[in-house]
Order: C-alpha cells, then sequence, then structure tokens
C-alpha cells in the first residue's frame, strides 16, 4: 500500500463506510436465511381442526387423537374421580390454572367444559414426553400417595386426572388444553371453539 | 525417468512448503520423553474421527432423510445393501468409541494439568470440539428415525423453551414445525452430515496448531522446553515421527481389538450403544415407558433431571458444560501434574470420579425418588469440585517438582516384581501325594495375602497424600 500523499482520513472514512454498508447487506442476507428454518406455510397449513366423537367413550376411557402432530387426550371422568380432584388442592402446583395454558372457559377446578370429559394436549409441560395414564389409586411403583393420574416417565412429573401438576416436580405448568367446542352432544371440535370463531 | 520423477518432485516442492511442514509438525517437532498410557487418547480421537467420516459418507449413500422412508432405509442398509450392516455398526459403535476417547483425553488433562498456563486455549478450543461433538451426536441419533431418536430430540429441543422470553420461538425455529417432524428431520441430517463435521474439522485444526505452538504437556507437568541442549534441542523431547507415530500405531492396534469386538459380537452393547426403543419407528403419540439418552449424554442428564425446576435444570445441565471451559481459571494450583499436588486435590478428583459415573449410571435409570435424592447429592458434588477449586487448590500442599523427566519403571523393568509378589501369595509348599511322595506344590499363603494387602492399602492411602 502506497502511503505517500494519501488523504488519511479520506481513507478511513471509505473503510468504514464500506464496513457498515457491508455489515448491513450481511444483516438483510442474514433475514432469508435464518427465516428459511421457520416452519414453512405447509407445516403452518397442516393444523387442521380435528373432530372427537364420544358416542361410543365407556366411563373412565381415554382415547387418544392427533392434532397437529400432538397427541391429544380425551378422557371420560366418573364422579369418583371428579371427587377425587377435589380434595387435592394443597398438593398442587397451580390448582386454580393461574399460571397454565388453556382456553378461558376451561379455567375451572376440573379444566374442562363438561365435568365429566376432560380435554388436554397429551405433552408433558417440562420436556415434552407424553405422559403414561395411570388411573389406579395407589400403585405399587409410585406409592401410596398416588390418586390416579399421568405420570411422565422421563423425568418423574406428576399431573392429576385434571393434567395438573404437582408440587416439586420438574414439571413448570399445568398440561395445556388445546382451543375446543361441542359441535352436540357427543361430538367435539378440537382446534376450534366459539369464541375464535366470533372473533 | 529417476531423474523425471526428481523433476516433478522439486516442481512441487518449490511451490508447497512440504518440507518445512513435516520437519515443524513432525520430524523436528519434540515431544516429551515420557507420555504414558493416556497420552494415546489424543491420536485415537483422531482415528475414530477419520473412521465417522468415511463410514458416514457411505451411509449416506443409502440413507434417505424423510420421515417416511428414514427409519426403513436404515433397515434396508442394515439388511440389503452390501456389508452395510458392518458400515453402520463401525458409524454407531465409532460414535460411543469417539466419546469413550475423548472423556479419558479430557481425564488425562484433568490429571496432568494440561489446561494450565500456556495451555488453556488448548483446552477451550478442545472443549469446543466435546461440544460440538455433542450436537454432531444428538443430530445423528435422530437420523434413524426410532422411537428413541424422536423422544430423545424432542426432549432435548424442548430444553431450549425453558430459555425466558425468546424459549418457545426458538425451540419452534430448531424444529421448523411445531413438533418434531419431516422438516427437523431433513434438517439436522443437513447439520449432521456438512455443518457440524466441517466446524469439527476447522476446531480439530485450531487444536493442534495450538498444541504445536506450546508443545506438549506430560506426566510430570514439566516445560521440557526449559532444558534445551546446545543446539536448541529439549534434553528430555523426542522426535514425534518416528517415535510417538510408531507408538501410537500400537495404541490403534489395541484400540482396533476391542473396538472390533464390539462391532462383530456386541454392536448394541446391551442397550447402551443402540437403544432398544430404537428398533421400533417413531411414533409421535406414545412416548416409550423408559427413555434415557445415549450413555455418553447421561451424567448431563441426570444434572437435568436432579433439578426440580425445568429453568433451573437447564441452567444446571448447561452450567455442567461450561464450568468445564472455566477450568483452567479454576484451579488456582500451580504444580500441574497430580503426581506432585496436594493430597485434597487427589481425594477432591476422587469424588469427581464418583460422581461423574455415579451420575452417568443413574441417568440410565428411571428417576425414582431414591435415584433423584442420589443424583442431588452426586449433582452437588460435581459441581463442588469445580466451584469450590478457587479455594481448595490455594490450600493445596504440593511436593516439589523436578527439573527433568523422571523415570518410571516400564512394562519389563516390572515383571521382576510381579513375579515375586507371585511367589509371595503362592509359595512352594511340600505336600503329600496320593503315593504318599513329598513333592512341591504352589499353595496360596493367607498371611502373605493379608501383608499384601495391608500393604496396598499402606501405598494407596500414600499415594492420596
Amino acid at each position: 500500500m502506497t502511503n505517500e500523499g494519501v488523504n488519511k482520513s479520506k481513507r478511513q472514512f471509505l473503510t468504514s463506510a464500506l464496513t457498515v454498508v457491508g455489515a448491513v447487506g450481511t444483516g438483510f442476507i442474514a433475514v432469508p436465511f435464518l427465516s428459511q428454518m421457520q416452519p414453512s406455510a405447509k407445516a403452518m397449513a397442516a393444523g387442521a381442526p380435528v373432530d372427537v366423537d364420544l358416542t361410543k367413550m365407556e366411563p373412565g376411557q381415554l382415547i387418544r387423537v392427533a392434532w397437529r402432530g400432538k397427541p391429544v387426550w380425551v378422557l371420560n371422568r366418573t364422579p369418583d374421580v371428579l371427587e377425587t380432584l377435589t380434595t387435592l388442592t394443597d398438593k398442587l402446583a397451580d390448582p386454580l390454572s393461574n399460571e397454565s395454558l388453556q382456553p378461558d372457559y376451561c379455567k375451572n377446578e376440573f379444566r374442562a367444559i363438561k365435568p365429566e370429559i376432560f380435554l388436554a394436549v397429551g405433552l408433558c409441560t417440562h420436556l415434552g414426553c407424553s405422559p403414561t395414564f395411570r388411573p389406579e389409586i395407589a400403585p405399587p411403583d409410585l406409592g401410596d400417595d398416588w390418586k390416579g393420574g399421568f405420570f411422565c416417565p422421563c423425568h418423574g412429573s406428576w399431573f392429576d386426572l385434571a393434567g395438573r401438576v404437582y408440587k416439586g416436580v420438574p414439571a413448570p405448568t399445568n398440561l395445556e388444553i388445546p382451543p375446543h367446542k361441542y359441535v352436540k352432544d357427543t361430538l367435539i371440535t378440537v382446534g376450534e371453539d366459539n369464541e375464535e370463531a366470533s372473533a | 525417468m529417476k531423474n523425471k520423477i526428481g523433476q516433478c518432485t522439486d516442481w512441487f516442492l518449490c511451490r508447497f512448503p512440504l518440507v518445512k511442514l513435516w520437519n515443524e509438525h513432525m520430524a523436528h517437532y519434540y515431544a516429551p520423553k515420557n507420555f504414558n498410557i493416556w497420552y494415546f487418547f489424543g491420536s485415537l480421537a483422531l482415528f475414530v474421527l477419520v473412521n465417522q467420516f468415511i463410514t458416514g459418507i457411505l451411509l449416506t449413500m443409502n440413507y434417505k432423510p424423510d420421515a417416511e422412508l428414514a427409519f426403513d432405509s436404515v433397515e434396508y442398509i442394515m439388511r440389503d445393501v452390501n456389508w452395510g450392516w458392518l458400515v453402520r455398526y463401525m458409524h454407531s459403535t465409532g460414535a460411543s468409541a469417539f466419546f469413550i476417547v475423548v472423556y479419558l483425553h479430557m481425564f488425562r488433562g484433568l490429571i496432568y494439568g494440561s489446561y494450565k498456563q500456556p495451555r488453556e486455549l488448548i483446552w477451550i478450543f478442545g472443549m469446543l470440539i466435546f461440544v460440538a461433538l455433542m450436537a454432531e451426536a444428538f443430530m445423528g441419533y435422530l437420523l434413524p428415525w426410532g422411537q428413541m431418536s424422536y423422544w430423545g430430540a424432542q426432549v432435548i429441543i424442548s430444553l431450549f423453551s425453558a430459555i425466558p422470553v425468546i424459549g418457545d420461538d426458538l425451540s419452534l425455529w430448531i424444529r421448523g414445525d411445531y413438533v418434531i417432524s419431516d422438516a427437523t428431520l431433513n434438517r439436522f441430517f443437513a447439520f449432521h452430515v456438512i455443518a457440524v463435521p466441517l466446524v469439527l474439522l476447522i476446531l480439530v485444526f485450531l487444536h493442534i496448531v495450538a498444541l504445536h505452538e506450546v508443545g506438549s504437556n506430560n506426566p510430570d507437568g514439566i516445560e521440557i522446553k526449559e532444558s534445551k541442549d546446545p543446539f536448541g534441542v529439549p534434553v528430555d523431547g523426542i522426535p514425534f515421527h518416528p517415535y510417538y507415530t510408531v507408538k501410537d500405531i500400537v495404541g490403534i492396534g489395541v484400540f482396533l481389538f476391542f473396538f472390533a469386538t464390539v462391532i462383530f459380537y456386541m454392536p448394541e452393547m446391551g442397550g447402551y450403544f443402540l437403544e432398544h426403543a430404537n428398533f421400533i419407528p417413531a411414533d409421535p403419540l406414545k412416548t416409550p415407558e423408559h427413555i434415557a439418552p445415549v450413555w455418553y449424554f447421561t451424567p448431563f442428564y441426570a444434572i437435568l433431571r436432579a433439578v426440580p425446576d425445568k429453568f433451573a435444570g437447564v441452567i444446571a445441565m448447561g452450567g455442567a458444560i461450561v464450568v468445564l471451559f472455566l477450568l483452567p481459571w479454576l484451579d488456582r494450583c500451580k504444580v500441574k501434574s497430580i503426581r506432585y499436588r496436594g493430597g485434597i486435590y487427589k481425594k477432591a478428583v476422587l469424588l469427581f470420579i464418583i460422581s461423574f459415573i455415579g451420575l452417568g449410571y443413574l441417568g440410565t435409570q428411571p428417576a425414582t425418588p431414591g435415584a433423584t435424592l442420589v443424583a442431588r447429592i452426586l449433582t452437588v458434588i460435581y459441581f463442588g469440585f469445580f466451584l469450590l477449586m478457587p479455594l481448595y487448590t490455594r490450600w493445596e500442599k504440593t511436593k516439589p517438582v523436578p527439573t527433568r523427566l523422571t523415570h518410571q519403571p516400564s512394562l519389563e523393568e516390572r515383571v521382576p516384581g510381579w513375579i515375586e509378589f507371585f511367589n509371595e501369595i503362592f509359595p512352594q509348599t511340600p505336600v503329600k501325594d496320593s503315593h504318599g511322595n513329598t513333592v512341591m506344590k504352589r499353595r496360596p499363603d493367607r498371611t502373605a495375602m493379608i501383608n499384601a494387602l495391608i500393604r496396598f492399602a499402606k501405598k494407596l492411602k500414600e499415594s492420596l497424600d
């Protein structure tokens, strides 16, 4: 590089200006590069609502349906189960679901539109395993404190049969409840609710 | 003809510094002459890296990164592709072997103080290699698209969602979908096959360049460059080639003996190298009864599970790795090698080994309340080892460090001692045989055994002081 008779401040200005313009250009190209890793239009469109038919459900039965690739549970709860749920409040981390994800119409003690039918996304709020359905009371492997619920085999989180998380387990919040609505008494649509429809 | 070859060689050498490179890094690169068995694992790691590259390239020729086809294409490789089973088992066993040699390589650094001044940067590059290796292994494990692939990835990607504010968007961005899906599999393939291997190669290059700038540490933790002969050659150094190239070939031979045994006789290693649940295709609606990561992640996984809070658990797990990066600055002791360090450090290292292996075991087991309690204690020990280091390494009563490398007895020199020991435990005693003749037979001697045990216990205590 020749340094004789050089306007140094001009050279410095040009160097800085080029750096700034280059940085802006890099920033611009980073947008498509990074955003192409976001879910594609096809993946976003795949979240269509799913219908669940309740006519053949027996008391105490759990059925699993797939919605947006996630497992959704529909559980028919017996009156005994509902009675047990009301006794658990002091053992739960968030009994009133203040910190948890659910539509407003499910923010109640039983976390459901109709208490006997419970519907939730079957993925642990800790790290996304699908908890196992353990309706029995005090099985040998879980101990006497177990009143029936969902047990996550990955990291040992406990949920009751309303998907509410117990205290002192890794999962931070209750199981998520997706938007859903009753089309008629025995037919639920998952992924769509009346509030959304009116909005 | 001979002249022509000579001309070609000259032409090449005028244009490329091959001789200079060879001398600088091999023939005139001086390494301490007292490397022991721990010093095999660096070259073995390089060897396994080459194995992973070759077998990996061969696997991509038949593998299909598609959620519909991936599982079947792996089975196709296993059953129908010529030697496909061998190539795949070399790759899957190679992954575990990689972590075995890297963990041993890191442990070597820990006991001989190879991370200390002036080798901090080598340690940092090495830790970056370790992190890249974990990313590589994790993404590779998704590719067979089995149950464990799927749910393992689900758990690990969910770790990112624990980060406040940006967590959910970040995990969505990593997955490219609302759940682990075809999009995730395809991008993990891209990362596993192109991006991370490139990063690994660059880091290995930097690791070796940094090493050759300052030279190797050794079991005595002395800088051989401090005593040089009149020609500037370290008196305790020997040229890397041919001495260590030949020695490392022996190491590779022994390694291959174990490697081949696993590949041919126990490629799944009882569910530790290839987990049983991974022979079932991925099912997004059902988590396997017991999910555990592959063995090399289990110590960190156990730390994650031990903490009863989601975000704190993720922080603890990340912290368990971050704290390793800080090791050169946590250790305040001037003495490098464990041979001359104080008893408190030796005991701390012993506790650390117990906690690391213990956590590794617990990470493979279901999370029962008892196991969780033990995991919590071991987690405290793990972090205690590192975070209390600035304190206890300052109080250490170190032994005097020699100025030149010490002589350690070789295997041959130890043989007479072993024979003597055998004679002591099984002395020749007169015994009457069935014909009434007295013959000399070797019989175990009780008092000699007790004496030997006492000696061993005393020695053990002494070596921990």
